[in-house]
Formats: C-alpha cells, sequence, structure tokens
C-alpha cells in the first residue's frame, strides 16, 4: 500500500503533529516501505483464527466501588506547564 | 576501579551480609565508576546523593538482620519506570522536566527489596528502537570496542541500552529494562550480559511509561543468570493496579536452578536458520545445542511455522497501541509545551517538537494501521497473526520444555553504520519479536564473541510463567559457555 | 395518524433516535477510586489515573457493571456475558488520555424496549439498541478568562451508561416521554439519579426526516440537550430546518450541532467534522469483561417492581385509569405513597386526593416526597374520614389545607375546630325549618316553578350549620320539605 503526502498530512492531523510539507513527503516515502513490508500477513490464511484479545488468559479484576484515590489536587497539578486557581489552562476554545 | 564493581550481585550479597564490606562502600565505588565513564551516555540522570541515603539505610537494615532481597545492591533504573521525586524522561524532549509524584511499582518493589539507585538509564526514545541512538539525550556508546578498530563507537543494542552498558561497564550491579519486541534481549546479547524478559503479566506496568500495552514487559539485566533470577524475584509480583498483572505466586527463581537438566527437550526451531544467518551466529546456536548436550539434554528440532511474520506483526500491533499511548502527550498537565493560539495547534506544534523522528513514524504507522478502512486488513490481520504466533508455541511446548535460538542476528554494530531505512534496523529484532507476541518469558545469555571480539548471545523461551526453568537452563548454559571476556571500552 | 409535518412539497415525517448519557450512581469512578459527588472544588476529585499520568493504568469498578446489568434488564434487555472495552481515540482539553475508555462492537447490552405513556393514556414502544459502559469526559470553562480555557477534570472517568435508542421516535412528544420513562426506569433501579439540570443525564439526539414510506435520509445530531423542554425544541426546529433545506432542493449533510437555547435554534459546530476517524480498538490495558449467569440472575432477582409493572397492577388492582396510573408511577416515591394511602381505601378517592390536592401542595410548598407537607398515614386517615362521613368532601379540602399548615392529625384538627358533619338529621330539620321560614317569598316563588332557586337554599342551610352538615342529606330533606 502506498501512501502520498495528503495521506501523511491527514494522519499528521489526526495524530496531532504539525510537521512541515518536506518532512511530510519524506515520511510519504518512509511509510510506504514500512507497509509495504507489513503487507505480507496479506498471504497468511486466517479464515476462523480469531484475534488475539490479550496474552494474558484470565478474569478481569473487578474492584469494590470505594473512594481509594483522589484529593490530592496538588499532585495532580504538580507538573503542570500552565495552571490557576486549581484549573489546568489552555488556549480558549471556541465550540 | 575498585574491585567491588566487579562482584556478581549474589556474591555483593554474601559480602555484605558477612559485613565484609558496607552498602555505602559498595555504592560509592559504583559511583567513581560511574563519573569516569560518563562518556558512554548511559546515564540519564544521574542520583548519587539518593544513593548514599539509600546505602546508609541499607547499612542500618544490614546491621539490624532486616536486609531484603537486595539490600545495598546499586541498581541502574531505566528511565521509563516513573521514580517519585526524580525527574523521568522516557529519553524523550516531551516530557520536559517532568518530575513524577508517584514511584512505579517495580522500582517500589526494588526499593522495598533494600536496592540503591544510582541514576536513570538512557534509551531509545519511548522505548522505540534497537540501538539507543534515537534518546532525546544522546546516543548511548558500547563498552566494547573491535579488535580491528578501537575508534568506532558501537551501539550498546536498544531499547535499554543505557541500562545493558551500565551493567557491562559495571557501573551498576544490575539494572531494570523493559522489552516489548527485544528491549531487554537484544542490548544483552550485544554487551555480553544476561537480559530476562518474563511472561507477559508476571512484572506490573503501573507507573511504566507505556510504549505497547499489551508487549511491554520489566525485566532484570545483570551479569549471572543468578543475579537475574535475584532480581526477577523481587520486580515481580501481582499489582491489582496493572489490570493485566498476573495473580499468581512469585516462586524463589533463584532456588530453581538446580544445574540439573536431564531429560530436559530443548526445542531447536528450524525456522530461525533462514538463508543469510551468518556463519558466526549460526556456530553459536550449535555450540549452544552441545553445551545443553553435554548436560543432558535432549534437542529436539521443532517448526515454528509463522516465525516470518512475526516482525510484521509487531510492527502493527506495536505502533498501533503506541499511538494511542502517547496520545496523552499533550503539553496540557505534564511535560514541555510549545504555545499556540488554539488547542490544536498547542497540541500539534508540541508533539512535533517533543517527538523525535522514530516515534513519530511509528505514532503515524499506527494511525493508519487503525484508521477506517485500514483496521481489518492490518490491525485485525495482526492480532490473527499474533493468535497463530501463540499458536505454533503453544504446539511446540508439547513436545520441548524450552527453546534454543540465537538472540540477534549480528554483533553490536557502529552507530555510523546504519541505512537510512527504519526496516532494516527492525530486522534486528527478528528472533526476539515472536515471543513477545506470545507473551513468553525470555532469557539472553552470552556465550560466544564475534571475531571482531564482540559479545554474541543465544536465546532461551521456556513456556508461560516458567521462569523456573528458563532460569535453570540457563545457568547450565552460562556455566557451560564460561563467558569471561570484560568490555574493552572502559576501564574495569 | 403520526405526527406530520406539512411542507410544500408533501407530507414529512420525523426519524428521530436518542443517545442518552446516564452517569452511573456509584462512589467512585469507573476505572479509578476518585470520587464521583457533584460540585467539588477543582481537581480534587482526580486521581493519578483520571490525570492520565504517564504509566496509570485502568481497573474497573465492580459496583459500576452491576449497575449496568441491572438497567439491561431494567430495559427488558440483552445481557451479553462477553463485552469488551475499546478506546475511542480523539484529542480535547477535556480528554487527558488523548482517548476515551468506552465499548464499540461488543457493548455490555444489547438490543431491548422502552413503552412510552403517551399524554392521552396510549403506549408506544421504542427500542433500545445497546447500552455501553463507558468514561465520562471533564469539564471545560470557556468563560472564566479573555484567552484561556480552563480544565477541570473531577468528571473525567466518572461512570457512563451511554444508552441508545432505535431512531423509532416519530414526534417531540415522544422524545419527551422517551427521556420521562427512560428517567424514571433508571431512578427506580437507582442506577442514574437522572438529574438533567447537574447533568447527570444528557441527550444527544439524532434528527432526520423523510416522506412517507422512503428510507432514511441523512439525519444530523444535536448533542448534549439537558433539558426535556429544550429536547422537544431542538427537535422542532431542526426537523423544520431540514424540511426547509430539501423544498428548496438542497441536501443535509451529516454534521452535529448544538441547540441554542436562548434563540431556539441549532446550529452546527465549529469543529472539523474531517477530524472524527476515532480508530476504535479494544483496549490493550484490560481484557474482556466475561459475567456469569449467576451474577446475572442475582442481579434479575433483585430488581424492584419496575414502571410498567407497577401501572398494569395499579390499574388492575385498584381499578385506575391507564392515564392516572402512568402519573402515579412516574415516580417510585410517588407511587409508594400512594399504595400506603390506598391499601385498604377507596382507590378512586385515594388517586384523586393523591393526585390533586396531594400533588398540589407538593408544588405550592416546595416540597419533596421524602419530606412531605403531610404524611401518608395522615392523608389516609383524613379520607377514612370523608368515607365514614364525619367530613364532607369538601371540608375535608378545608381540613386538608389545615394539615398542610399544621402538620396536625386529621381527627385532631377536626376534633379541635369541630368540624365533624352534621348527619343528625333533627338538626338538619331544624336548619331547612329556619331558612324557609326565613324565606317565605323565596320558597313561594320556588314552589310557582323557579328550580333555581334550590341552590340558594342549600347555600343558606351550609351557612347556617357553619358548613357542617351532610351535603347529600341537605338535598334530601330540603327536597321533600320544599314539595
Amino acid at each position: 500500500m502506498s501512501l502520498d503526502k495528503d495521506t501523511v498530512k491527514k494522519l499528521a492531523h489526526l495524530a496531532r503533529l504539525d510537521l512541515p510539507d518536506d518532512e511530510l513527503q519524506h515520511l510519504a516515502g518512509e511509510l510506504s516501505h514500512i507497509m509495504q513490508f507489513v503487507e505480507q500477513l496479506a498471504e497468511v490464511p486466517t479464515d476462523g483464527v480469531a484475534p488475539m484479545a490479550s496474552v494474558a488468559h484470565m478474569n478481569l479484576y473487578r474492584r469494590p466501588d470505594e473512594v481509594t484515590d483522589g484529593d490530592y489536587p496538588d499532585k495532580v497539578l504538580a507538573n503542570a506547564p500552565e495552571a490557576m486557581d486549581g484549573f489546568f489552562l489552555v488556549p480558549k476554545v471556541v465550540e | 576501579m575498585s574491585d567491588l564493581i566487579k562482584l556478581s550481585i549474589a556474591e555483593a550479597k554474601a559480602r555484605l551480609d558477612k559485613k565484609e564490606i558496607s552498602a555505602v562502600e559498595l555504592t560509592e565505588a559504583h559511583l567513581a565508576a560511574m563519573e569516569k565513564a560518563r562518556h558512554l551516555n548511559a546515564f540519564v540522570t544521574e542520583t548519587p546523593e539518593l544513593a548514599i541515603v539509600r546505602a546508609k539505610q541499607a547499612d542500618a537494615a544490614i546491621g539490624k538482620g532486616e536486609a531484603g532481597a537486595l539490600s545495598g545492591i546499586p541498581l541502574g533504573i531505566k528511565d521509563l519506570f516513573c521514580t517519585e521525586g526524580v525527574r523521568t524522561t522516557a529519553s524523550s524532549k516531551i516530557l520536559g522536566n517532568f518530575v513524577p509524584t508517584y514511584e512505579s511499582t517495580v522500582s517500589a518493589n526494588l526499593k522495598k527489596a533494600g536496592a540503591v539507585m544510582l541514576g536513570k538509564t538512557s534509551m531509545d526514545e519511548f522505548a522505540m528502537g534497537s540501538s539507543n541512538m534515537t534518546s532525546a539525550f544522546g546516543p548511548v556508546i558500547s563498552p566494547w570496542k573491535r579488535k580491528s578498530n578501537a575508534n568506532i563507537q558501537l551501539v550498546p543494542g536498544g531499547s535499554s541500552g543505557g541500562s545493558a552498558a551500565a551493567v557491562s561497564a559495571r557501573l551498576v550491579m544490575g539494572a531494570t529494562g523493559t522489552d516489548t519486541g527485544g528491549s531487554i534481549r537484544q542490548p544483552a546479547a550485544f554487551v555480553g550480559i544476561v537480559g530476562l524478559k518474563p511472561t507477559y503479566g508476571r512484572c506490573s506496568r503501573w507507573g511504566t511509561v507505556a510504549f505497547a500495552s499489551s508487549l511491554d514487559q520489566a525485566g532484570p539485566m545483570t551479569r549471572t543468570v543468578k543475579d537475574a533470577a535475584i532480581m526477577l524475584g523481587a520486580m515481580a509480583g501481582y499489582d491489582p493496579k496493572d489490570s493485566t498483572s498476573a495473580n499468581i505466586k512469585v516462586p524463589d527463581f533463584a532456588a530453581a536452578m538446580t544445574g540439573d537438566i536431564r531429560g530436559l527437550k530443548i526445542g531447536i526451531p528450524k525456522e530461525y536458520r533462514p538463508e543469510g544467518l551468518s556463519d558466526e551466529i549460526a556456530k553459536l546456536w550449535d555450540d549452544g545445542v552441545e553445551m545443553l548436550k553435554a548436560a543432558g539434554a535432549i534437542p529436539v528440532e521443532i517448526s515454528l511455522p509463522h516465525t516470518k511474520y512475526a516482525l510484521a506483526t509487531y510492527y502493527i500491533v506495536a505502533p498501533a497501541e503506541c499511538s494511542s499511548n502517547l496520545a496523552r502527550y499533550d503539553g496540557v498537565r505534564y511535560g514541555m509545551r510549545v504555545e499556540g493560539k488554539t488547542l490544536d495547534e498547542l497540541y500539534a506544534k508540541t508533539r512535533a517538537a517533543g517527538f523525535g523522528r522514530e516515534v513519530r513514524r511509528r505514532i503515524l504507522i499506527g494511525t493508519y494501521v487503525l484508521s477506517a478502512g485500514y483496521y481489518d486488513a492490518y490491525y485485525t490481520k495482526a492480532q490473527k497473526l499474533r493468535t497463530l504466533i501463540a499458536e505454533d508455541f503453544a504446539k511446540a511446548y508439547e513436545k520441548v520444555d524450552v527453546i534454543l535460538t540465537p538472540t540477534a542476528p549480528s554483533a553490536a554494530f557502529g552507530l555510523g553504520e546504519t541505512d537510512e531505512d527504519p526496516v532494516t534496523m527492525w530486522l534486528n529484532d527478528v528472533f526476539t519479536v515472536p515471543a513477545s507476541m506470545a507473551g513468553l518469558p525470555g532469557i539472553s545469555v552470552p556465550t560466544g564473541l564475534s571475531k571482531e571480539g564482540l559479545p554474541l548471545g543465544l536465546q532461551l523461551l521456556a513456556k508461560p510463567f516458567d521462569e523456573e526453568t528458563l532460569v535453570k537452563v540457563a545457568g547450565v548454559l552460562e556455566d557451560a559457555a564460561k563467558f569471561t571476556a570484560l568490555p574493552t571500552g572502559v576501564e574495569i | 395518524m403520526g405526527y406530520i409535518i406539512q411542507g410544500e412539497t408533501g407530507d414529512w415525517e420525523l426519524v428521530i433516535g436518542l443517545e442518552v448519557h446516564a452517569q452511573v450512581t456509584s462512589k467512585s469512578k469507573l476505572f479509578s477510586g476518585a470520587a464521583t459527588e457533584f460540585g467539588a472544588e477543582p481537581n480534587t476529585q482526580v486521581s493519578l489515573v483520571d490525570a492520565a499520568m504517564p504509566g496509570m493504568l485502568p481497573v474497573i469498578n465492580a459496583y459500576c457493571v452491576e449497575q449496568a446489568i441491572r438497567t439491561g434488564l431494567g430495559l427488558k434487555a440483552q445481557i451479553n456475558k462477553t463485552s469488551v472495552f475499546a478506546r475511542k481515540n480523539y484529542f480535547y482539553a477535556d480528554l487527558p488520555q488523548g482517548y476515551q475508555i468506552s465499548q464499540f462492537d461488543q457493548p455490555i447490552v444489547g438490543e431491548g424496549e422502552v413503552i412510552l405513556d403517551m399524554p392521552d393514556g396510549s403506549t408506544r414502544k421504542v427500542g433500545i439498541e445497546r447500552l455501553h459502559l463507558e468514561q465520562d469526559a471533564g469539564k471545560s470553562l470557556h468563560d472564566q478568562h479573555p484567552s484561556k480555557s480552563f480544565i477541570d477534570l473531577n468528571r473525567a472517568g466518572v461512570a457512563l451508561m451511554e444508552i441508545v435508542s432505535r431512531p423509532d421516535i416519530r414526534s417531540p412528544e415522544e422524545a419527551a416521554a422517551y427521556v420521562t420513562k427512560l428517567r424514571s426506569i433508571l431512578r427506580y433501579l437507582g442506577t442514574c439519579d437522572g438529574n438533567m439540570a447537574e447533568g447527570s443525564m444528557r441527550c444527544d439526539v439524532n434528527v432526520s426526516v423523510r416522506k412517507a414510506n422512503e428510507p432514511y435520509r441523512t439525519r444530523c445530531e444535536i448533542k448534549n440537550v439537558n433539558s426535556i423542554r429544550f429536547l422537544q425544541q431542538a427537535i422542532e426546529y431542526e426537523s423544520r430546518r431540514q424540511i426547509d433545506i430539501y423544498e428548496e432542493g438542497g441536501t443535509i449533510h451529516q454534521e452535529t450541532r448544538l441547540f441554542d437555547a436562548n434563540k431556539g435554534e441549532t446550529r452546527s459546530m465549529r469543529s472539523k467534522e474531517m477530524a472524527h476517524d476515532y480508530r476504535y480498538f479494544p483496549d490493550p490495558d484490560l481484557l474482556p469483561l466475561v459475567l456469569s449467569d449467576e451474577e446475572i440472575e442475582a442481579i434479575r432477582a433483585s430488581l424492584p417492581e419496575l414502571p410498567d409493572e407497577k401501572k398494569e397492577r395499579f390499574m388492575r388492582d385498584y381499578q385506575l385509569s391507564s392515564y392516572d396510573a402512568g402519573v402515579l408511577v412516574a415516580d417510585q416515591p410517588s407511587a409508594f405513597f400512594f399504595e400506603s394511602v390506598a391499601k385498604g381505601r377507596d382507590p378512586k378517592l385515594s388517586a384523586n386526593w393523591v393526585m390533586g390536592d396531594f400533588f398540589g401542595a407538593l408544588n405550592r410548598t416546595g416540597g419533596s416526597i421524602e419530606n412531605p407537607p403531610v404524611s401518608a398515614a395522615n392523608l389516609g386517615a383524613l379520607i377514612d374520614l370523608i368515607s365514614d362521613n364525619t367530613l364532607s368532601g369538601r371540608l375535608a379540602k378545608e381540613v386538608f389545607e389545615l394539615m398542610v399548615e399544621t402538620g396536625k392529625a386529621p381527627g385532631d384538627i377536626v376534633e379541635e375546630k369541630g368540624l365533624r358533619q352534621v348527619t343528625d338529621t333533627g338538626a338538619i330539620d331544624a336548619a331547612i325549618a329556619e331558612v324557609l321560614a326565613a324565606n317565605p317569598d323565596k320558597v313561594a316563588e320556588y314552589r310557582s316553578g323557579k328550580d333555581k332557586l334550590f341552590g340558594f337554599f342549600v347555600g343558606q342551610v351550609m351557612k347556617a350549620t357553619g358548613g357542617k352538615a351532610n351535603p347529600a342529606m341537605v338535598n334530601e330533606i330540603l327536597k321533600k320539605q320544599l314539595g
């Protein structure tokens, strides 16, 4: 499967990566090459094979409904690049 | 250099126990070595003051007869484990000066066992790589040099290259690594040490920066198999904060190393001997088989038919998971931030500036294979292949107890010797990736040297949660191989 | 004949589907141990997991799973014994992980149904497509600062049940009835408090229109409508908007819109639609959720009597009309209240008093069923006093008002005020004789044919007896006396 620059641009937007045009172009080549490499899987017959849910074969542990966490806003905000009055700050979003 | 740095963990424990040496002495000797070997760039953050504090605490505990499994043992902690109060970077710019307010379960377990952290070791950025060349803090240099040219800097392998180099250079007695596709085993082979990736679920992933959630596993990197067994015993254990953590007892792995492997069946997978496998590696492998035969084990040829698809499977599943796991690095709650006029601009500029090329590449691949229209053809297909790969192993394990393969297709390469093609780098993981896809435990043991005098390792794989048999056989292999070479690029 | 909007090119039918997000009643969050209470200081109910710190992992809350099963059973739906949590990947300030843990193609609950109680007493069935568990997002405040938005993650990670209806709804009234009924069921089950004002229940509505017998046309989604009144307005506006566009020859593109309550209009959301490829995949930090038959049956056995069953029983056992029964069971505490009052008493009388005077008093005093202005026991006692003729209906109303004011039992009030109904025929004879004697000319007028004057005599007798005479007896005796 070959990827063109536009496809890479869309992927970069989905992944929120602001990349310059020449980088996008270069990546188109690299990603195409990578996809060529992984295409080989198509040749393996897999009808009736279940996709692996997890290598961990056990029941999902469910914890009891107790308040055991939180109540430490200082820790939560400790590494915030920008915070005020207990809130994280980001550029204003207009909906 | 002090002789203290040449001890194994087991030897150091014995001396500490007998009060022949103190933990502070042991730590100071390693701190000195660490200082002298800065040119290896194995550490992102050194924590000497903290280390002395911990060493003193260890001495106090030992004095009271309350020594833990690793009291006073100087270790390196891969910078993927969040350490409370100590900067954690995942060798990336994007984490900025992030200082966790919490400790990962694995490093907390080691702390509880009395271990002394000397610093956070470097790695390929976000654990993605096989050379440690992608660290945002510069490549790690292997302590080994080629016989023919000591000027060429060699890679220690990756992603746990910093840990590998530090252990090999005797800057620490052991180090934690993580292994997703081979990131403990391959660097261990490149620098001539032991690297153990336990069964998926054996160690908790809580507090470990996630790369590929269904593959990541923490494990010990040490100079002997016994040391790895001791360290794994301290690291492992059920953690209810990790839903993929296995709720099973941690056995005494070291005690399992009885040295007796008579009658054990060793699987030799024919698919691991492809066209073009170097003679050196092929011979190493054959020699390994002979060593185990001499100890009474029985080699059995097995087939793991889907082996050749494992790498492609890995390079769909791992990027897919990482593209989602790395979405949280967005400049809002921690780490580096590049300002933007809008929220989206903030995200896009921060992430483009904060992530390196390999990481960006993998995020894009991951985004692609999960996107509408491609999910079935790639992601679902890869997960089906994963089932087939696991079934291959399960069938093989009906006939054999462990499997022996080379760890890496070559010895360590030079920093400047790689080509631009990302796929070429990925081929370094060809022998380690299949076991990762199946969640199996594996270990690399150094058993020989290349003609350039560089370490070569063999890999053993065992059944799920059978690390006991794994270390038992590995111990025998280690004894037979008698690998005693020391790295030539540092003063030891 | 269903709800139709008449356009220039013909009659249009509405096709409406509702996605309701109901916050699960639980102490802690779906995948973290932080608290869920409403109204806390910002970022105080946030664990490291909720803040998506590096290395954090989700662990599911057993009670939230129970609540989802309970709700599924209450919706008469299929419970899926194996379900899978999937990541829904997108970027937004209130989504710290950069993905929401939700469920995609294997939800915990499958198809079910809700029966709507329409205002005219009829019922309609609306299909439920599925119910799944997912994380709620945090809150962004956009009006605190000129150039910054403020992010509070207290709500991030709270358990939500997303309940998706089939597009079976055909009018704004049906949509209102659906949300009302759904809310009632959730409150009966105790799985969600249904408080739309606080945001514990939110609606997204999908609206499309079509001519009769056409296949479905493109729909638009209106997000986050937080009251039933706004829901109806939004549907009305949006359906007309779409019809206008079609009738002018235009097309409708699938898009997400917001309802502006001030203007009564829907408008397109600014965020670019291009963005939304959610790239769902099973969350590798979790395993599939596997339920046992035992746990499902245990929950089934613990279900309370639900509104539909209770309504049928009220109609059957208390001979109530569909409408009356519907009103009484809408709220479980009201239903309990009614039954306390009606037990062993005249059901119609009980229903009238509860639905009329009692609900009226409830509204007036701003009280709640849990803290009623008049207790069920006292209301029942009042009804007893009517049934045994101690009080006339009209007197009982006066007594009721005094009960609301003073909180006293009716018996006490009657004694204190001497309000016993006069049923002594002698006393009534005497009062009537007095009145007739005092109004001879009116008596004559009546006897000569002016029937309307009868009311005058009744009024006078009631006045003379201080309102306490039994009206039926007064009527009977007056008739006899007047001839």
